[in-house]
């Protein structure tokens, strides 16, 4: 392992700009958000730097580690604040700088009528130093720490416009159920202590297999539930629709690209537990099925074009889950699937938001209609993400989700059937409703309301649209050339170079049949759409569209399995409080008030009372000398 | 018979002057009971010169009964004067200070 | 070698004979009800004592117990008895709750205490007695050691006697602050005051029943109405008089001169 002294950079150029934005305040106005972006574009500079770097070293060679400080020296927890950056670790940095200096400059012209326009870009750069840190941590306490970092600033930007206390209860759920998730990483870091004394991952990898698997089990389940909580899956998946309370560029970069996705490294990077505990596994590709057909279901009820995103979003990533419960080569796919997704997403949710600005931040997508026209490189780029999204040959989508899905069905048996099954379904759904989203938005009858033309974006916001359209394009591509991405994480994830099992199917059948899939759902989707363009949503629906509309009862289910009886706990334990200990309290004061009331009587004015005090103190003291003498 | 004897006497001669302060509500009865106290106290000290051979007991008890005189003296020209203001020797009445 | 005490017969016999009394006499004097009983039967215990002090070789002691503790402090509790009222008597109901009883149980418990306390310093000691202490006299002897070892608690408790004869004084002085109105001064001051109704000093009771009519109350000295004079049918009816219109003061008092 080499060190690097550069890796530190990464993290504390975005944390002092952030720091500087805040403390300066409203001095800070007018050049603030060009330093953020300029940070964040060093950021990236470096990674570039850094990844041409290991690329050009040997393949033994790549990881490099940095030292900071020596943080905890208790007994026998030694952990130290160090960092390293590995194949795994570089995709992330990449990724993340990438798409967020390229949000950063977006938010430029996005945000240019916000007069909190600087804390903005303050909140976006402690974003992307929480997240380096995240992806950058060499243990698991380093993890945490850039854990708990991205759910703040998601409170934080999030909860932006906070004067609007549905936007600040959007946060609020939005940090409680990532907590829920810390909660599981909290243990599951306690658990791994325990077990092996050691929390960084390579002293875990090397003795994973000296654990027994109860030990491997219970870490692997808490660790799928830390990423239950911050990628949205279910039964943490609550918080991702409301979470669109915050700003676009928010949506884009944290619910699309990189917080969200923070899960799926997680549980990558924990692959050598992963791979020790079966039912551990089995639980990742319950959780990731069950969420992509839940998001599927959400997304095709949703009207606010934003919320409609997120639930692909959240389906999407229950793609990623999926994929890093199928074993060694399924983490590669995951990751893949994470890149091309971060480009296609971010650019739609960054289109979404070129198409409010035209709109006038309205997002309902009743009331758009024939936007195509007037806004025609937003239109563009929007499709281009959504071909990628629905894994539309060439484009980026198709690659990584066929390779997912392909890898579904070689697991084996029923699970494998199951799994494929599933991912086709999903596939069938996504068509659907991302097709709705494009027919409803660009195409059709205008049905705004208002006669104003909208107009196309500035170029602040075209430019970094553009460029993730690229991605889109291009990605799946690039990645799959020559199993590139998968030679390139193999040391990380599949040291043992384990090959898949036997294929089920003949990969041209698999990539045949998602391809149907595709067309049904798109087809089913452009037929329906196409005339029927409703600018008032019906209401007259069947049980599964106003099921879906109600996020599936996922808000309702959350408030009567947890909420009320914590409340009613909170309410019992407060009486507790209040009689009992409270109570010993004020008896105390009781007490020496009655003793104080009681004593007073003594006093009664009479001399010979007194007088008889005088003779019980001597007799008092008589019996003290004749015990003493005794 | 030892000379334990004079010792019980003087206790519970004693004691009963004990029980006369606290019980009996005149003045000057509470301070003859006094003078019983003091006078059980008398006889312990005369009882133990005897028993102890040196006539210490007799010079204390001696003292003692000058101190209780001058105490009289005092004591019951305060009866008289609180008398003359009160026209009353009944220590109950004098529960000013009563809480 | 010290020669051991024995108690003669003689004294035992005098001891198992007043002691008992004694005790009574203290009990009597706890339990009656007129104080100068109580005085008179304290003055027996005293004597009672003088001739235990007697008996103990403590001849001058036993003397003084009656000159100075009998002759004159009793006598002195005599007098003050005498000034404040001979029969001042207490009543034997308690006025404290739960004194009694109390204090009953405290001293008994007290006096217990101390028995076995004494009893317990007098374990192992044998009596020495006062043959050798007093083999010049127990005069000379108690004069020897009072002015060699005590001399100075001797000369303490005398400046004590002066102290207390001046205290007594300083309490029994009553100073008057305006003088002794004269016999004089007093009659001009009886016949100047408001009214002539005290001119010839107060009147003795029954003197205001200036009428036997049936319809008027007989007052009582200080001028109300005797309840027990007036007529119950005539009070109701309204037909009583107020006596008040006979009152001394409503009547003309002005002296004409007869020439």
């Amino acid at each position: 392992m080499t060190t690097s002294s550069n890796l530190l950079w990464l993290i504390a150029l975005p944390l002092f700009s952030s720091a500087i934005l805040i403390l300066s305040g409203k001095r800070a106005n007018s050049w603030g958000h060009v330093l953020a972006t300029i940070v964040s574009a060093s950021s990236f500079t470096i990674g570039v730097v850094e990844f041409f770097a290991m690329h050009g070293r040997s393949d033994a060679n790549r990881a490099v580690t940095q030292k900071i400080f020596t943080w905890i020296s208790v007994g026998s927890l030694n952990v130290d604040a160090s960092l390293m950056l590995d194949q795994l670790s570089i995709c992330f940095v990449l990724l993340i700088t990438g798409v967020g200096t390229l949000i950063h400059v977006y938010s430029i012209s996005y945000m240019s009528h916000d007069h909190d326009r600087r804390r903005f870009f303050a909140y976006l750069n402690f974003f992307i130093a929480s997240m380096l840190l995240l992806v950058l941590g060499d243990s698991y306490l380093n993890l945490y720490v850039g854990w708990e970092g991205v759910g703040l600033a998601s409170y934080l930007l999030i909860g932006f416009w906070n004067q609007k206390p549905a936007y600040a209860t959007a946060a609020k759920k939005a940090f409680i159920a990532n907590r829920i998730g810390d909660v599981g990483l909290s243990i599951a870091i306690m658990i791994a202590f325990a077990t092996f004394g050691d929390v960084s991952f390579a002293g875990i990898k090397e003795h994973a297999d000296e654990a027994s698997s109860t030990q491997l089990t219970a870490i692997g389940l808490m660790l799928l539930l830390a990423a239950c909580g911050k990628s949205a899956q279910f039964p943490l998946q609550s918080w991702l629709g409301d979470a669109m309370a915050g700003p676009t560029p928010v949506s884009a970069l944290i619910h699309a690209a990189t917080m969200v996705t923070a899960g799926v490294y997680l549980i990558t990077r924990s692959n050598f537990i992963f791979d020790e505990a079966p039912i551990a596994q089995l639980m990742v590709l319950v959780v990731g099925g069950i969420t992509l057909l839940f998001g599927a279901v959400i997304g095709m009820a949703k009207d606010d074009i934003k919320k409609a995103l997120a639930a692909s979003t959240m389906s999407q990533i229950g793609y990623m889950i999926l994929a890093t419960g199928l074993g060694p080569i399924g983490y590669a796919f995951a990751i893949m699937h994470l890149l091309t997704h971060g480009f296609f997403k971010a650019s739609m949710f960054l289109g979404a938001g070129s198409v409010m600005h035209g709109m006038k931040d309205e997002v309902n997508m009743r009331k758009f209609g024939g936007i195509g026209k007037f806004m025609p490189f937003t239109a563009l780029t929007f499709g281009l993400g959504y071909l990628a999204i629905i894994g539309v040959p060439p484009f980026s989508g198709f690659y990584s989700k066929d390779k997912i899905t392909e890898t579904a069905f070689n697991a084996g048996g029923i699970k494998g059937i199951a799994l494929g099954m599933a991912t086709l379904l999903g596939a069938v759904i996504t068509a659907f409703y991302m097709t709705r989203v494009v027919i409803l938005t660009f195409f059709g009858n205008e049905r705004w309301g208002h006669k104003d033309e909208p107009a196309e974006s500035p170029a602040l916001m075209l430019i970094p649209i553009g460029l993730l359209s690229i991605g889109s394009i291009a990605a799946g591509f690039i990645f799959s050339k020559g199993d590139g991405l998968v030679n390139w994480l193999q040391p990380v994830v599949n040291p043992l170079k384990e090959h898949h099992a036997e294929e089920f199917l003949p990969p041209i059948i698999v990539s045949l049949m998602t391809l149907v899939a595709v067309m049904i759902g798109l087809t089913v989707a452009i037929l329906k759409y196409r005339g029927d363009q409703v600018a008032q949503a019906p209401e007259k629906v069947s049980v599964l569209v106003s099921a879906a509309r109600r996020d599936l009862f996922q808000d309702e289910f959350n408030e009567a399995a947890f909420m009320r009886p914590g409340q009613s706990l909170i309410k019992i334990l407060l009486n507790l409080d209040y009689i009992l200990i409270d109570g010993l309290v004020r008896s105390v004061a009781a007490t020496s008030l009655s003793a104080g009331v009681r004593l007073r009587t003594l006093q009664t004015g009479y001399v010979r009372s007194y007088a008889l005090m005088m003779v019980i103190g001597a007799l008092a003291l008589v019996t003290t000398i004749w015990v003493v003498t005794a | 018979m030892s000379l334990d004897n004079y010792l019980y006497l003087s206790a519970i001669l004693f004691t009963i002057g004990a029980v006369g302060v606290v019980v009996r509500r005149n003045a000057i009865v509470v301070f003859m009971c006094v003078e019983l106290m003091l006078n059980a106290a008398n006889l312990t000290l005369v009882t133990f010169s005897r028993i102890n051979g040196t006539l210490d007991g007799q010079v204390i008890a001696f003292f003692t009964m000058v101190v209780a005189a001058c105490e009289v003296v005092v004591g019951l020209a305060i009866i008289v004067t609180i008398y003359r203001s009160r026209r009353s020797v009944s220590v109950d009445d004098a529960s000013l200070l009563k809480q | 070698m010290q020669p051991l005490l024995t108690i003669q017969g003689p004294e035992a016999a005098l001891f198992w004979f007043l002691a008992p009394l004694s005790v009574a006499a203290a009990l009597g004097m706890l339990l009656v009800k007129k104080a100068v009983h109580s005085a008179l039967l304290l003055a027996w215990v005293m004597i009672t004592l003088a001739i235990f002090y007697i008996a103990q070789d403590a001849a001058f002691l036993g003397v003084v117990q009656v000159i100075v503790y009998t002759g004159a402090v009793m006598m002195l509790f005599l007098f003050i008895l005498m000034l404040v009222g001979v029969d001042s008597s207490d009543s034997l109901t308690e006025t404290i709750t739960g004194l009694r009883p109390i204090a009953i149980t405290a001293a008994v418990g007290l006096g217990g205490l101390l028995v076995s306390l004494l009893g317990r310093a007098t374990l192992g000691r044998e009596p020495i007695g006062l043959e050798i202490a007093n083999s010049s006299g127990n005069v000379e002897g108690l004069a020897a050691l009072l002015f060699s070892t005590y001399v100075f608690p001797f000369e303490v408790v005398s400046a004590l006697l002066i102290t207390a004869a001046l205290g007594a004084m300083v309490l029994a002085h009553h100073q008057r602050t305006n003088p002794r109105p004269s016999q004089r001064e007093q009659a001009i001051n009886r016949f100047r005051s408001g009214s002539l109704a005290g001119a010839a000093g107060l009147p003795g009771p029954g003197v205001f029943a200036r009428h036997n009519a049936v319809d008027v109350p007989a007052l009582l000295p200080d001028g109300t109405p005797a309840p027990s004079s007036i007529s119950a049918t005539l009070k109701a009816r309204g037909n009583v008089l107020d006596s008040g219109q006979f009152q001394l003061d409503n009547v003309d008092t002005t002296v004409v001169e007869e020439k």
